[in-house]
């Protein structure tokens, strides 16, 4: 931690705005539900720091509550989170040579940090990309385990009516598919995965359409080899 | 009881850390990335943006009329935005505020 330059923390704390917004609404949602349930801020805490991950969350609270079997558990972790695999492997590269970074950046590379790390564009201009990496993931679970605290602790001190300020994570999805499209002339790989996407979600569902979608984007990435116009 | 809720939440975070670390464990080991994963590091990024932007809006065709022109139109506001500006932050909070008026005031 001794070379962090001012300039790095910058860049990474406003990449993470819209993820601020998004987590600690979220997360003050997941720490009130949570209470209301009987689990309180050493159950909040537990969870956001070693769980992290916000869908997976809220649907945890589901399964106390049932009290589900462990096998039931470990089956729907799988399902629902079966897309972090896909996170790593476009990873691999990127994070090799961290250093002892790395655990914490495979541990904490959930959607939303990983949307932030995963383009050539996110570190445009960075001078350490490492150092980056690093402070986009540790900020992003702060907010996350702060608004749980929060949500614990106060319950609800938003003062106005914040209904639909989650949408601030898909707009962040959006701006990065529509800014990775405008960086490539090859458009082939955004589109296999939007149509894949589509068709598993039309044809299985809302709740179990991803594991699907993301074997044929493997498969239809692996015909493509060879094919796509990358530079470099 | 409590065991069982502890037993819970650690089940969750093993199989969640473990899906996080495997790709690593299996192809970040040797000095050199295989080119398979070198291929894919480059090309998936982009599927999977489209990916997690679909699974955003998976609500839509079972989720009513209103819920669904509310998310098609911030999504338009969203792009159009980018398209235009290319402000990043811009685009983000003018799409939600834009969200947050239809779903509270609208529709």
């Amino acid at each position: 931690m001794k070379h962090i330059s001012k300039d790095t923390v910058k860049k990474a704390f406003k990449a993470t705005i819209p993820v601020m917004t998004g987590y600690l609404v979220l997360a003050i949602g997941f720490g009130i539900l949570l209470k209301t349930k009987g689990y309180g801020l050493g159950w909040a805490i537990a969870m956001s720091g070693f769980i992290y991950a916000g869908s997976m969350q809220y649907l945890t609270i589901d399964l106390l509550c049932g009290g589900v079997s462990l096998v039931t558990t470990a089956v729907t972790t799988l399902m629902v989170n079966a897309r972090h695999l896909f996170y790593g492997i476009s990873m691999v590269e990127r994070y090799k040579d961290t250093g002892k970074k790395k655990p914490y950046l495979i541990f904490s590379l959930t959607d939303e940090t990983y949307s932030l790390v995963c383009s050539e564009e996110s570190i445009k201009g960075v001078e350490n990309p490492k150092e980056y990496y690093f402070l986009v993931s540790l900020f992003n679970q702060t907010y996350w385990v702060v608004g749980s605290i929060i949500g614990s602790i106060l319950g609800n001190i938003i003062p106005f009516n914040v209904e639909g300020i989650d949408f601030v994570l898909t707009a962040l999805f959006v701006t990065i598919f529509v800014e990775q499209w405008l960086t490539t002339k090859e458009h082939r790989p955004a589109v296999i995965g939007v149509l894949a996407s589509v068709l598993c979600l039309m044809i299985l569902g809302g709740d179990n359409f991803l594991i699907p979608t993301m074997v044929i984007i493997i498969l239809l990435l692996m015909i493509q080899k060879g094919k796509l116009e990358f530079k470099e | 009881m409590k065991l069982h809720s502890i037993l819970i939440v650690a089940v969750v975070a093993m199989v969640t850390i473990a899906l996080r670390f495997l790709p690593f464990f299996i192809f970040g080991g040797k000095k050199e990335t295989p080119e398979v994963i070198l291929y894919l590091g480059k090309v998936l990024p982009y599927a999977i943006m489209g990916m997690l932007v679909v699974y955003c809006l998976r609500s839509l065709p079972t989720g009513g009329l209103g819920a669904g022109a509310a998310q098609l139109i911030s999504c338009a506001v969203v792009v159009g935005l980018h398209l235009w500006k290319r402000n990043t932050l811009l685009s983000i909070i003018l799409g939600t505020a834009v969200y947050m008026v239809l779903v509270q005031v609208v529709l």
